[in-house]
This record gives C-alpha cells, sequence and structure tokens, in this order.
C-alpha cells in the first residue's frame, strides 16, 4: 500500500534490539528491504559473512547490527547492552532454526500477550495445545527479575504439544518476556525430560499496527525433519493470526481500566504494568501515569 | 493410498484435504517447506512438477497437479453418487466449468493478495485487493438471486458441486489479504452452509461452523 507510515520516535522502542530476517535465509550480496517502526530499511549479507543494515533515508550510515540465535537484529538508535541471552540455545546439540517469519496486521503487544494466553489453547488450538472439556487455566507464579517478566509452574493439559509428542499429557510452562516485542516459552523436552525445549516469537514492529513475527526454535529432537517442526509452529501460529487480526483496538491499551482482565492473565497484567514502567510507548496506548503502579524495584511476586 | 504433496497453509492445498475429507478417502500427506524453504522451487520437487507448485497428488502410477484439475479427477473417480462433479449434465457441467475458472481468478487476487500480507510477496496489492472485490461483488449478486431461487449453492443444482469446494477457501482467508467480507452478506450465508457440509475439515484461519441450537 502506498498510504504513508509514520517513523517512531519513541526512545525507548528505538534503542532496542529488533529482529529483521532469520540469516540462514539471506543470500550473499543480495540487499532486502523492510519496514522496521515505520523505517524503510535495507539489509544483507556480505560475502565475507558479515551482515550490514541502514535506514534507506540514510544509505552511508552503517547501523548497529548483531547476528544472534540465527537472525539478523537492528537497532535504529543507541543501543542499550546486548540482544538478551538464551542460555538454552547456546547448547551444542541442539536444533535452531526460524520456523516462519510470517506478516500479521496486529500490534507487537498483541502478539505478545496471545502467546502468553493459555486460555484460548483448546478452543484456537483444539486437537493439539489444548481440548475441550480441558479448559482451566489453573494458578501460576508470576514475577519481575532482572527487567523481564517471568511466568512459572504454567500447567495444561495438551494433547498433542509438540511435533514429536505422541498423546496428551499435562504441560508445564515457564515463559519469559525479555523484551518488550519478543517473548518465549521453555518446556521440558518430550526427548529428554531433564531439559527444556525453547519456542520463542521475536517480532519485527514493521509499523505500530503490522508486524512480521519470526518464530524461533530450539529443540532437541533428532528424528522430526525441519519440515516437520517448521509445520507445527505455523499450524499453531496460523490458527492465531485472524484472532489477532480482530483483536481491536490494535494499539495494547496500558490503563488497566480499559480491558478487564479475569485470573488467567495474571501475566498479561504484569506485562501490561512492566510496559508502562519502561516508559514504552510506540505500539501501545499509554495509561495514565497515576494508576500504573509503582516502579520496578527487583523481585516482585504477583 | 494416493499422496498428496502438501503445505497447510495453502489454499490450494487445503482444496484437496477438503475434497478428500468429504469423500472420505484415506491420503498420505507428504509435506512441502512451501515457505520458507521454498521447496517448491527446488530442482528435486520439478521432478514432481515442473511448473514448481503444489499442490501434485499421486494416485498409483498416476500424477496430476493443478488445484482445480486435481478436484475434477478426485470427484469423477471417487464419488459415486456423481453429485460433486456431475458430468452427465451438459448445462449443469458448463456452469460448473465457468465457476471454476472463477476460481482461478479468486485464487490470482484474493489468495494472492493473501500471501503479499502474509509472506511478504513482493504483487500489487491494490491491484489484486480491487481485483478481487469485483469477483466477490459478481458472486455475492450470483448468490443472493440463487437464494431467491430457493438455491444454496453456486451451480444450480440442490447439492453442492467442486465449485463451492473450489471458491470457498480463496473466499474464506481473504481478510488475511485485506479484504473484507462485510460488504457480501450473501456470500457470508454460503460460507456458513459450506463449512455445514458433511465431512468438512478445517485450515488454519477456518474455524468450524458454530454448532446450531435445537
Amino acid at each position: 500500500m502506498t498510504t504513508t507510515v509514520e517513523e517512531c520516535t519513541d526512545p525507548v522502542a528505538l534503542s532496542l534490539w529488533h529482529p529483521v530476517v532469520a540469516v540462514a535465509e539471506l543470500n550473499p550480496q543480495e540487499i532486502q528491504t523492510t519496514l522496521l517502526l515505520g523505517y524503510q530499511i535495507s539489509y544483507g549479507l556480505r560475502n565475507d559473512g558479515s551482515l550490514g543494515a541502514a535506514r534507506q533515508d540514510q544509505p552511508r550510515v552503517e547501523l548497529p547490527v548483531r547476528s544472534r540465535y540465527g537472525y539478523l537484529w537492528v537497532c535504529l538508535g543507541e543501543p542499550r547492552g546486548d540482544v538478551f541471552d538464551i542460555p538454552e540455545a547456546e547448547e551444542a546439540d541442539r536444533r535452531t532454526l526460524n520456523a516462519a517469519s510470517i506478516m500479521v496486521n496486529t500490534s507487537a503487544p498483541r502478539a505478545v500477550e496471545n502467546f502468553l494466553d493459555m486460555g484460548h489453547f483448546p478452543f484456537v488450538h483444539g486437537g493439539f495445545l489444548g481440548v475441550e472439556p480441558h479448559t482451566e487455566v489453573v494458578d501460576y507464579e508470576v514475577t519481575i527479575e532482572n527487567s523481564e517478566v517471568w511466568a512459572r509452574q504454567c500447567l495444561f493439559y495438551q494433547p498433542q504439544a509438540a511435533a514429536s509428542a505422541s498423546g496428551g499429557q499435562i504441560s508445564e510452562y515457564t515463559y519469559r518476556v525479555p523484551h518488550p516485542y519478543c517473548v518465549m516459552l521453555t518446556k521440558s523436552s518430550p526427548t529428554d525430560p531433564s531439559r527444556q525445549d525453547v519456542i520463542g516469537l521475536f517480532i519485527q514492529v514493521m509499523t505500530q499496527e503490522r508486524i512480521r513475527a519470526h518464530n524461533f526454535l530450539s529443540v532437541l529432537d533428532e528424528d522430526s525433519s525441519d519440515t516437520v517442526l517448521k509445520r507445527f509452529q505455523q499450524i499453531i501460529f496460523s490458527q492465531d493470526k485472524p484472532i489477532l487480526e480482530n483483536q481491536y483496538p490494535k494499539l495494547l491499551p496500558l490503563d488497566p481500566r480499559v480491558e478487564v482482565p479475569i485470573r488467567a492473565d495474571k501475566s498479561a497484567i504484569a506485562y501490561r504494568r512492566w510496559l508502562s514502567e519502561l516508559g514504552l510507548t510506540y505500539s501501545v496506548i499509554p495509561g495514565d501515569q497515576n494508576s500504573t503502579g509503582q516502579a520496578t524495584t527487583g523481585q516482585r511476586s504477583l | 493410498m494416493i499422496k498428496l504433496y502438501n503445505y497447510d497453509l495453502s489454499v490450494n492445498c487445503y482444496k484437496q484435504r477438503l475434497m478428500m475429507g468429504i469423500l472420505g478417502i484415506d491420503y498420505e500427506s507428504i509435506p512441502v517447506d512451501f515457505f520458507p524453504g521454498q521447496e517448491h522451487k527446488s530442482e528435486a520437487f520439478k521432478e514432481v512438477n515442473p511448473l514448481g507448485h503444489i499442490p501434485v497428488i499421486v494416485d498409483g502410477d498416476y500424477t496430476l497437479r493443478d488445484a482445480h484439475a486435481i478436484l475434477v479427477y478426485l470427484a469423477a473417480k471417487y464419488d459415486p453418487s456423481g453429485c460433486w462433479y456431475p458430468s452427465d449434465d451438459p448445462e449443469l457441467i458448463g456452469e460448473l466449468s465457468q465457476w471454476m475458472l472463477f476460481a482461478e481468478g479468486t485464487t490470482n487476487t484474493a489468495s494472492a493478495a493473501r500471501l503479499h500480507d502474509n509472506l511478504g510477496y513482493a504483487f500489487d496489492i491494490d491491484a489484486l485487493r480491487s481485483g478481487a472485490h469485483q469477483l466477490f461483488r459478481v458472486l455475492d449478486e450470483h448468490l443472493w438471486f440463487r437464494e431467491r431461487e430457493g438455491k444454496d449453492w453456486v451451480c444450480s443444482a440442490d447439492h453442492p458441486t467442486i465449485a463451492d469446494l473450489a471458491i470457498f477457501p480463496d473466499v474464506m482467508l481473504s481478510e488475511e489479504g485485506g479484504i473484507s467480507r462485510l460488504p457480501y452478506p450473501a456470500i457470508r450465508r454460503w460460507t456458513e452452509r459450506v463449512r455445514r457440509i458433511e465431512g468438512f475439515t478445517i485450515m488454519p484461519g477456518i474455524q468450524e461452523a458454530a454448532s446450531l441450537a435445537i
């Protein structure tokens, strides 16, 4: 579309590292273009294997880039620190891949909240991540640690929890939001229950209401082909897509009085409060400063 | 057993899954890494289909490509009632062929718009959307007049045909390409009827019809 896109001026969003593409999907010397925070950017892989990116209106100014977890990350401002760590993904015997990069007409925080929500599993992912009548979300623990949102002891009955699962099981998830637009979960691996599989949604914020969701996988699975692993994630994500695209407003309201949560939304409540405390304004409807609670002080239980 | 070279998010592959589900045909799905792998463009896949697209079916030593051709084959061969592909009625089969060609149009506009919006294909999105709306207007008016005659389906038979299955997926996922169905009430009622056909199967983005209160 030829509509004008508003460029982001939010200093919080500008200082973040943003995922832009799976490096494995880049051909050397081919320049690709995309939208990031409303800016047209170009990026590519040089012959020597290094990555580069620049705004199209400032082609001579190299943007800060990183290559981590299989993705090219770009910062449009002054980066604060590095891309967040994923200790599990550093283990040598893992398979790490991009299941898909799919564009969705919604805001990044709406997609993060959908990823955090277990309540919709039996209704939207029936037969995979949930099934009626197993609809209860039992209480779980939410904390803010090291400026990240964590949700632990998230238990749910799942008829087919992963591509490699054969039969139903109670899955235990740990959710982690290390970045306003990135979310991941870990759960014990079907092939080695003492270790964790990681599934992440790393969101490229194209505009406030349009995203490209990069679906990250780091699993201990020696049997399933890449195609089978990707297929499972793509089915799940595509089931969510029409739901996400029909949520209004598309921007996430941070004022806690605007949308009424239920008990199962504890992680979303913490996420919204955390975004308020970060002072993020891009992709959200900022709340009333007086109603967003106190500032983060170390670890806090909800 | 029939083999279907399949990608779960493809509307054209879904047309075959829908038909085989309705006819109760067992088949083996061979997953193709269409995105992001572009496996359908690989040299290995071009042995199966030199045009480099899916779906393709292999039934014994018979191989067939192109979504709408496969629908014709499946219905002609595996539907003993002769309803889905009524080849013994010249007028009906003429109508049906007309709407199968119409479905090529909805695929090349509405479903192409979906590829642009979801996967970033470099298409002229404004042209695709306006092309889809032109077709949807024609279909909506057609279905509206059908309803006046007490008919539920795209062709004038009193039962659905493969023309319904060929058009339905492109229409049902149009919102993923930014094409709203709000202006088309007769289309919306028809999609509800399609979703109530016995043996109907879903795909990501297409839900089952809500159960009817009795």
